[in-house]
């Protein structure tokens, strides 16, 4: 019962991790109408950003809390510089010109960081255990991430749901053309978003840092899973972004931690072993498949 | 026919007149590593102790120029094996050396020992499939056989009286290779065996809560490179680490203890060579490679010093002309040089007959991580595949 419970945990901070990386390309496919691959890129930045900071600051929070104004105005500048131009152009050039971002900011990241990787410390107090249940312990950094990921989830949800902002944000997922025609400023409105899709990945690279390394090209593994996420989802819903994230979290965890026991009921142990890993993997594109022949636009997308 | 002999014979008259030319232009060694991505770590890690190894040499062997043409294989087999053709086919090497990763290994030892017929020496990846039915008189290796690291830390398990144990490692040629090895001689109870996705599954917390669960005497891992870097930490913030030690193989050295820091003091783990081993020949590199990186080199470093050595050794005792393979090979077989590992005998697959000690993560004087020896775990270990190989 409470293996069940941990593995459960370890699968929502999973899901709100992908989700903070998915919301922000949700929004700028969704209104945007922009094929985003350098997401990723973003989410490496706020780590190698924070690492930088971090060093600077000598504190883990204020090096992470002065890394996400830092990754919006990157985020602003990357949209000034090349997104504006993919606007009006076809997918393909987006795909393209965002590849080519990929690119530049490894080698960016090369020039600037060297190739070995960076490491972030776990902050002090929260290097430990604490007990979630009396005598069930869970590595605090990683609950951390949970609180931190559900906080901005709900921010999240206020901001679409209750402010002039998120009208707007709403407005142009549905219908992009319309609300420039009521005189909306839709180069600020575009410029802001794919900045706060940019803090949002930056957020989650700073996070997943401590777990993982800050290394080149680490966002470019976790994106195709992301694009999965809003393609679940459906494309330009917050909602949908959330919950296709929740359960990706929970399959791939279920697909690690109770699939090898499953196969070895009926397989031999080595053979389970092995096919256990590679089932789980292609578990979620399964998933994606499933949803996309019962409903094509995505669980919550926009019916057209 | 008349034809043909006269063929022939203008071509060995070429041949001959250009024999002298021959004799002036270097020595080609190609060098296949990872130079980007996150395991570039490891690839500038062999190119210094390759550069180091031409400096030791004076940049001649056999009193013949020699020049390294480095290839990265992008952690990719079918990019590595495009590289190693390049090398064969378009540069035309002497050598061909490197190699961390044992699919990358696989794809390209067709094309480099059999079709382009290059001696290939492997500085790191030692595939179950080459030193066994696969084996190539056209291949060396100066590091050792995958089963054989693990093996040696079965070993010493037994003796420490580890009761049981739960094995993790990647789902590649290699991690099943390495737990297959540690199983070969470990004695107690396998609690669980888990393979995870490679090379994109970096989070473990499934396995640690696994682990957590089923509360065995020991871990037993194969992470290398940036993937044993997340372990341990991991391993670490889970609270495990005062619980279930961890024991592990290529996860914990040079190249990772710098990210790992004081995390992975204490833990331990097989190698068939540390920087602390008592020989000349190991004092001389590991001394001039801190002084001239600052850091310790790592296992795959010394590795690929040895294979610039191994060369060396066989265009020495054929005074540079490397024309005959045959000869050059029954050269490289006697390993004739002073291995930083200590002195070692290839057996009849041409990997190493070896020792391996158990090394522990400790800090230097200066206050920096390193491993040391703390025993001998087996001697002159001969890998469990070399009686499949048909060679004598």
């Amino acid at each position: 019962m409470e293996y069940l419970l941990l593995q459960v945990l370890n699968g929502v901070q999973l899901g709100l991790l992908m989700f903070l990386l998915a919301a922000g390309l949700t929004l700028t496919l969704g209104i945007m109408d922009l094929v985003n691959l350098a997401h990723g890129s973003l989410y490496m930045m706020g780590a190698y950003i924070a690492w930088t900071l971090i060093g600077v600051t000598d504190s883990f929070v204020l090096g992470a809390l002065l890394a996400l104004p830092a990754t919006f105005l990157l985020g602003v500048i990357v949209e000034a510089v090349v997104i504006r131009r993919l606007y009006a152009r076809d997918h393909l050039t987006q795909v393209l010109a965002t590849f080519g971002l990929i690119l530049f900011f490894n080698e960016l990241v090369r020039a600037l960081w060297g190739p070995g990787g960076k490491s972030i410390a776990v902050p002090g107090f929260l290097n430990r255990t604490i007990e979630i249940l009396p005598g069930v312990p869970y590595p605090a950094y990683r609950f951390a991430i949970i609180v931190v990921g559900a906080v901005v989830a709900i921010l999240l949800a206020w901001l679409v749901a209750r402010t002039r902002l998120g009208m707007l944000i709403r407005a142009g997922a549905s219908n992009r053309r319309m609300i420039g025609a009521l005189g909306v400023n839709i180069e600020l409105l575009f410029t802001l978003v794919f900045g706060l899709g940019a803090v949002f990945a930056g957020l989650a690279g700073l996070m997943a840092a401590p777990i993982a390394s800050v290394r080149i090209g680490m966002g470019d593994d976790i994106l195709i899973l992301a694009l999965v996420i809003i393609v679940i989802g459906g494309i330009g819903s917050i909602k949908g972004a959330f919950i296709a994230a929740m359960i990706v979290g929970q399959i791939d965890i279920v697909g690690r931690a109770f699939l090898p026991d499953l196969l070895k009921t009926f397989m031999s142990s080595s053979a389970a072993s092995s096919a256990a890993p590679a089932i789980s993997q292609v578990l979620v594109y399964v998933l994606m498949a499933a949803v996309l022949v019962w409903r094509p636009t995505g669980l919550f997308g926009q019916r057209t | 026919m008349k034809n043909k002999l006269f063929g022939t014979a203008t071509i060995a008259a070429v041949a001959a007149l250009s024999l002298p030319a021959a004799a002036q232009s270097p020595i080609k060694i190609g060098f296949v590593s990872t130079f980007s991505g996150p395991q570039a770590a490891i690839g500038e890690d062999m190119r210094r102790s390759v550069e180091l190894a031409k400096e030791h040499l004076g940049g001649k062997m056999g009193g013949k120029p020699f020049e390294i043409i480095y290839e990265d294989d992008q952690f990719k087999p079918d990019v590595g094996k495009a590289r190693s053709e390049k090398l064969v086919q378009q540069d035309k090497v002497n050598f061909i050396a490197g190699y961390i990763w044992s699919n990358v290994l696989l794809a390209s030892l067709k094309a480099v020992a059999d079709e382009g017929d290059t001696i290939m020496i492997s500085a790191n990846a030692g595939p179950s499939q080459i030193a066994g039915e696969l084996c190539n008189k056209n291949f060396f290796s100066t590091s050792w056989q995958n089963d054989q690291t693990p093996m040696a830390m079965g070993e010493y398990l037994n003796t420490k009286g580890v009761k049981s144990l739960y094995l993790v490692g990647p789902n590649y040629a290699a991690g099943k290779d390495m737990l297959a090895g540690v199983k070969r001689t470990y004695k107690g109870k396998i609690v669980s065996e888990d393979f995870t996705k490679w090379p994109d599954q970096l989070d473990f917390s499934a396995e640690l809560t696994k682990i957590a669960a089923a509360k065995p005497d020991g871990i037993f891992i194969f992470y290398p490179g940036a993937h044993g870097v997340q372990f341990v930490k991991q391993w670490a913030q889970s609270g495990l680490n005062k619980t279930v030690p961890l024991y592990q193989v290529f996860s914990i050295d040079a190249i990772t203890l710098p990210q790992q820091g004081d995390l992975a003091i204490g833990t331990l783990g097989a190698q068939e060579w540390v920087n602390d081993l008592p020989n000349e020949a190991n004092k001389k590199y590991v001394e001039d490679f801190k002084k001239k990186h600052g850091v310790y080199p790592s296992y795959y470093g010394a590795q690929s010093y040895d294979a610039i050595m191994l060369m060396a050794s066989a265009a020495e005792a054929l005074k540079g002309d490397l024309s005959n393979k045959d000869k050059v090979r029954a050269e490289m077989k006697k390993a004739n040089f002073k291995s930083v590992r200590g002195d070692f005998k290839f057996g009849n697959n041409n990997f190493p007959i070896e020792n391996f000690y158990i090394q522990e993560a400790v800090k230097d004087p200066q206050g920096m991580m390193t491993v040391k020896t703390i025993a001998t775990a087996v001697k002159n270990a001969v890998d469990p595949f070399a009686e499949k190989c048909p060679m004598k």
